[in-house]
C-alpha cells in the first residue's frame, strides 16, 4: 500500500484552521502498523477465508488528533467560558514523602501510579513515599478537570512546574548545609552534591532541614517545602497513529468476526506502558464496540426508547474480541515538560474507521458501497440482499 | 421491597401443596427474581424447590433419558449420561447464559416458563418429550401454548422430563447479541420416525417445520434443505432481526445443527 501523504514535513505543520501540529512522524506509524499486522501475508489469509465461504477484508485508519486541552487565550477566542490550565500542588513532608494535590481527576486512568512515578523519577524517591490527592475540591487548589486527554500533558506539567519550584528552594537549602553557593549545587538520583566535589547530601536530609530549621538560611528563605504551580499550555498536544482492522465477514448471517486489529500509536513520551496500554485497550474496545454493536435504537412513532436495558443494547464484552497488538512510535511533545502527548481518546478514534474501512472491503466484491455504524450482522446481511434486488 | 412469605420445603409433597394454596413456584429464579425486581411480578408467596432432592436426578431409563425438573443447566452440561446419549441436550445446556445463571437456573424452570427464545423448548419439541408433573404426563406437542404459555394448570409443578434418545441430534444457536438468548435456535434430531426439527426465538414461541422434517428425512444432510423455502410471515420482526433475516437463519441453522450432527 503506497502511502501518500498531505503533510509533506511531520514538524511544525499549520493546518487551515490555525492549529500547529508540533510534532509527529506518520510515515513511522503506517509501516510498524503494516508490519505489526502482517498486511504481507493478507493475501494468503483472504484465500484461506474465500476457501471457506468466508469474505475477509482489510481496513486502515489513520487518525490525528488535537488534545492535552487546552491553551486559555485560544480555548477563549473558540468560544470557551473557562480557563483550561491544571493546578499541581507538591507537598514535601519532615520525613521526605510527599503528597501532592491535582486538579486532574482520576476515574479509572490511573492517575494516582502516574503521577506518583513522575514526582518519585524526578525527586529520586520511592514510588510508594508519594500520595496522590485529586477529586476533593476542598482539598486541591482550583482546577480543571479529566477530559480530552489532557492530565498528563496539562495536569503533569503543573507538577513538573510545582516540582521545579521544589528543586530549586531545596537548593538554596542544601547549598546552606553544604556551605557552598546555590550555583555550584546539582541535583541527580535524589541527592543534592557540590559541583566538582564529593559532597553531597540527599534529598530526605534536605526535607527534614526544611521542617527543622536550626542550620537554616532564615533571614533569606522560609521554612518549608511545599510548592503550588497553575500551568498553562502553549499548544494543544497531537497524539497520531495508524490502525488496521482485518475482520472476516460470513455471508449467509452477516456476522462480522474480528480477526485482528493492529494499533500504531505515538503518544510522545511514555510514562506507564502497561496503564497506557489499558487506555488503548479500553478505547478500543469502545469505538469497535460502536462500529460493531452498540445502538441506541427509538421507536420512531412514540420516542420510546426501545434498548432501554443490557438485554437489548449490546454492550461489548471480553469474547467479542480478539487479542490486540499494539505498537509505538515516540516524537516526544516539544512544548511540555514531560513530552507527553496524551492517550485516553485515541483507542476509540481510530478504531470505528479502520472497523468499516474492513468490512466495506469485505463486502465490495459483493457490490455492497455504503454501511452505517454498527454493522451488525442484521444489517450486514440486509445490506448483501439489497444488492441482489 | 414488599413482604411475601417464603418457604422451602424438602419433600414435593409439601411443595405441592404450597403450590395448590396459591403459592408461586421459585426454581433457579434467573427469570423470576428479576420479574419481581420490576414488579412485573408480585408473588404474596413463594415456594422455593431448591431443597427437594427428588426433583435432581438424572437417569436413563431403557431409551429415554429422565431429567428431574430442578436440575440446573450445569448439571446437564456435565452429566455423564447426558453427554453420552444426548450430547446435544449438554451442549444446549452449556450455551445458555453465562456460568452464573447456568449454575441456578433450571430445566423445569426454563420448560414452565416458556420463553419465546429459551432453548429448551426446541429440545423438548424436536426430541418429542414427555413432560411429568405432579399431576400428570403431558406430550411436547400438547405443552407448549404459545408466549409465556403451557399447558399446567394453576398448581402442577413440573417433576421432570423424559427424553427419547435420538439416533441423532445437534442444537444450533445463533444468538442475540446483546441478551445471549437465541434470536434462532435450531434444535434437529433423527429419531427412529424420521427427523424432526424445532425452532424457538422467531416466532411466538417454539415450533415445528415438516418442510424441513420432510427433507431431512429423506437425507439428513445439511445439503437437504438448502432450496425449502421458510415462510418470513409467521415470523418476529423487532430491533434486533427482521422477520425475513430470521427465515434466513432457519435456514442457516437447521443446516449447521445437521453438519453437527453428522458429524
Amino acid at each position: 500500500m503506497k502511502f501518500a501523504s498531505a503533510i509533506s514535513s511531520p514538524n511544525f505543520h499549520t493546518t487551515p484552521v490555525a492549529l500547529q501540529y508540533d510534532i509527529g512522524d506518520y510515515h513511522a506509524c503506517m509501516n510498524e502498523a503494516q508490519k505489526l499486522a502482517d498486511v504481507a501475508g493478507y493475501a494468503q489469509r483472504q484465500a484461506s477465508s474465500q476457501s471457506k465461504g468466508k469474505l475477509r477484508g482489510i481496513g486502515y485508519s489513520s487518525y490525528i488528533e488535537a488534545c492535552g486541552i487546552a491553551p486559555s487565550n485560544i480555548a477563549g477566542a473558540l468560544g470557551a467560558r473557562a480557563g483550561l490550565f491544571e493546578c499541581g500542588e507538591v507537598r514535601v513532608h519532615p520525613t521526605g514523602s510527599v503528597t501532592v494535590f491535582t486538579g486532574s481527576h482520576s476515574h479509572g486512568q490511573g492517575h494516582e501510579t502516574t503521577f506518583a512515578q513522575v514526582v518519585a523519577a524526578r525527586l529520586g524517591i520511592a514510588v510508594e513515599a508519594v500520595d496522590i490527592v485529586h477529586g476533593d475540591t476542598g482539598r486541591v487548589p482550583f482546577g480543571m478537570g479529566t477530559y480530552g486527554s489532557r492530565s498528563i500533558s496539562v495536569g503533569g506539567a503543573a507538577i513538573m512546574r510545582a516540582l521545579d519550584k521544589i528543586e530549586a528552594k531545596a537548593k538554596k537549602i542544601a547549598a546552606h548545609l553544604m556551605e557552598a553557593s546555590d550555583a555550584d549545587i546539582e541535583f541527580a538520583n535524589g541527592e543534592f552534591n557540590v559541583k566538582g566535589t564529593d559532597k553531597k547530601i540527599t534529598f530526605g536530609q534536605v526535607a527534614l532541614t526544611a521542617y527543622v530549621p536550626h542550620n537554616y538560611p532564615l533571614d533569606k528563605l522560609e521554612p518549608g517545602l511545599n510548592e503550588t504551580a497553575f500551568y498553562d499550555p502553549t499548544n494543544f498536544t497531537f497524539p497520531a497513529g495508524t490502525y488496521i482492522a482485518e475482520v472476516e465477514v460470513d455471508p449467509s448471517t452477516g456476522v462480522v468476526k474480528l480477526d485482528r486489529f493492529t494499533a500504531v500509536d505515538d503518544f510522545g513520551t511514555i510514562i506507564n506502558p502497561m496503564i497506557v496500554e489499558g487506555q488503548v485497550h479500553g478505547g478500543l474496545v469502545q469505538g469497535i464496540g460502536q462500529a460493531l454493536m452498540e445502538n441506541c435504537v427509538y421507536d420512531k412513532e412514540t420516542g420510546q426508547l426501545l434498548t432501554g436495558s443490557f438485554m437489548d443494547y449490546t454492550m461489548p464484552r471480553a469474547d467479542d474480541f480478539p487479542n490486540f497488538t499494539l505498537g509505538h512510535v515516540c516524537t516526544p511533545c516539544t512544548h511540555n515538560p514531560l513530552g507527553t502527548k496524551g492517550c485516553g481518546e485515541a483507542g476509540a478514534i481510530g478504531s470505528p474507521p479502520a472497523i468499516m474501512n474492513a468490512v466495506l472491503d469485505a463486502l465490495a466484491p459483493l457490490g455492497v458501497k455504503n454501511l452505517d455504524m454498527p454493522a451488525t450482522p442484521h444489517r450486514v446481511w440486509q445490506a448483501i440482499q439489497a444488492v441482489n434486488t | 421491597m414488599y413482604a411475601f412469605t417464603y418457604e422451602r420445603p424438602a419433600t414435593l409433597d409439601e411443595a405441592s401443596k404450597h403450590v395448590a394454596n396459591g403459592s408461586q413456584a421459585l426454581a433457579g429464579g434467573q427469570t423470576m427474581l428479576a420479574a419481581m425486581k420490576q414488579r412485573l411480578m408480585q408473588p404474596e408467596k413463594l415456594v422455593d424447590l431448591s431443597q427437594i432432592k427428588a426433583l435432581q436426578s438424572i437417569k436413563k431409563d431403557g431409551n429415554t433419558l429422565v431429567i428431574g425438573a430442578m436440575c440446573t443447566h450445569q448439571t446437564v452440561e456435565n452429566n455423564a449420561d447426558v453427554k453420552a446419549h444426548i450430547p446435544a441436550l449438554a451442549d444446549l445446556a452449556g450455551g445458555i447464559g453465562d456460568r452464573q445463571v447456568r449454575a441456578m437456573g433450571t430445566i423445569g424452570g426454563s420448560v414452565a416458563n416458556n420463553d419465546p427464545a429459551a432453548c429448551y423448548p426446541s429440545a423438548v419439541l424436536a426430541l418429542d418429550a414427555i413432560i411429568h408433573t405432579n399431576q400428570r404426563t403431558i406430550k411436547a406437542a400438547d405443552f407448549f401454548q404459545g408466549m409465556y404459555a403451557t399447558a399446567l394448570n394453576s398448581g402442577e409443578l413440573i417433576t421432570a422430563i423424559a427424553f427419547p434418545i435420538p439416533k441423532r441430534a445437534a442444537y444450533a444457536k445463533f444468538k442475540q447479541a446483546a441478551s445471549r438468548f437465541a434470536l434462532v435456535g435450531v434444535f434437529v434430531a433423527e429419531t427412529g420416525n424420521g427427523a424432526r426439527v424445532a425452532i424457538t426465538g422467531a416466532s411466538n414461541g417454539v415450533f415445528r417445520h415438516s418442510g424441513l422434517e420432510a427433507a431431512l428425512t429423506q437425507s439428513f444432510t445439511p445439503g437437504a434443505v438448502q432450496n425449502i423455502a421458510i415462510d418470513a410471515g409467521p415470523l418476529n420482526s423487532d430491533l434486533h432481526a427482521s422477520a425475513a433475516y430470521r427465515a434466513n437463519l432457519i435456514k442457516v441453522q437447521t443446516q449447521r445443527a445437521v453438519q453437527q450432527a453428522i458429524g
